[in-house]
C-alpha cells in the first residue's frame, strides 16, 4: 500500500466520524508515508509523533487513531499530530496552537 | 554553536522534521538524535537525557543552551538564539 491509498482507505473510515485530514497536503501525505515507515518497522501504524515501545499491547494507547485523539481534537481542534483535525480547523475558524502531549509518560517503557 | 544546540526527535515525527527544517533555514548547526532508531542501553539513556528536560518524554525537544523547547514553537526557538 503507498501513501495515497492509505489515505483514500482512512478518510473514507474517519471522515463520517467527524475527523478530517489536515488540509496541509504536504503534512498529512508526510504523515501517511511515516504511518507506513511504523508499520513496516512495528507491525502496527503507532503514531508517528510519539515514542512506541515496540509491542504492540503496551503501545496500543497510541496506534493512529489513538484514544487521545478525541479530547485533543475536542480542545485543540488537531490531534497531537496534527493529522486529524476538525472541521473548523480546516476551516482556519480556530486557532492553531501546538498541542501538548496527553499520553502519561510512564506508558513509555525504559 | 553546535554543542548548544540539541534536538531529541523522532524519524518520523512531522514536527521534528519541521522544527529541524527550521534551524537549517537559519543556519543553525545542532546536534540530532532521532530516539526511535536507538536501542538497548543507548535508548535508556538518552530517555533519561529527554525526560530531564521534559518530563513528557515528548518530541521534539529541544535545548538551546539552558533552554528547553517542548514542541515546534518558532517564536521560542528563536527567542533562545537570541540569547
Amino acid at each position: 500500500m503507498d501513501a495515497k491509498e492509505l489515505y483514500d482507505r482512512l478518510r473514507k473510515i474517519q471522515e463520517p466520524k467527524g475527523y478530517f485530514f489536515n488540509k496541509d497536503m504536504e503534512m498529512t501525505m508526510a504523515l501517511m508515508e511515516s504511518l507506513l515507515t511504523c508499520k513496516e518497522r512495528l507491525g502496527y501504524m503507532a503514531c508517528p509523533c510519539r515514542l512506541a515501545n515496540g509491542d504492540l499491547e503496551s503501545d496500543r494507547d497510541i496506534i493512529c487513531p489513538c484514544v487521545y485523539r478525541e479530547a485533543d481534537v475536542a480542545e485543540y481542534g488537531a490531534c497531537f499530530c496534527g493529522l486529524y483535525v476538525s472541521r473548523e480547523f480546516n476551516e482556519d475558524a480556530i486557532e492553531k496552537r501546538v498541542v501538548p502531549e496527553r499520553r502519561p509518560p510512564e506508558k513509555i517503557l525504559f | 554553536m553546535s554543542d548548544d544546540v540539541k534536538v531529541y526527535a523522532l524519524s518520523t515525527c512531522i514536527h521534528c522534521r519541521n522544527a529541524k527544517k527550521y534551524l537549517d533555514e537559519c543556519g543553525i548547526k545542532y546536534k540530532c538524535v532521532h530516539v526511535d532508531e536507538l536501542t538497548g542501553d543507548e535508548r535508556k539513556e538518552i530517555i533519561k537525557e529527554v525526560k530531564g528536560h521534559n518530563p513528557a518524554v515528548s518530541f521534539p525537544t529541544i535545548v538551546i543552551k539552558d533552554k528547553v523547547i517542548v514542541g515546534f514553537h518558532k517564536d521560542q526557538i528563536d527567542e533562545a538564539l537570541k540569547e
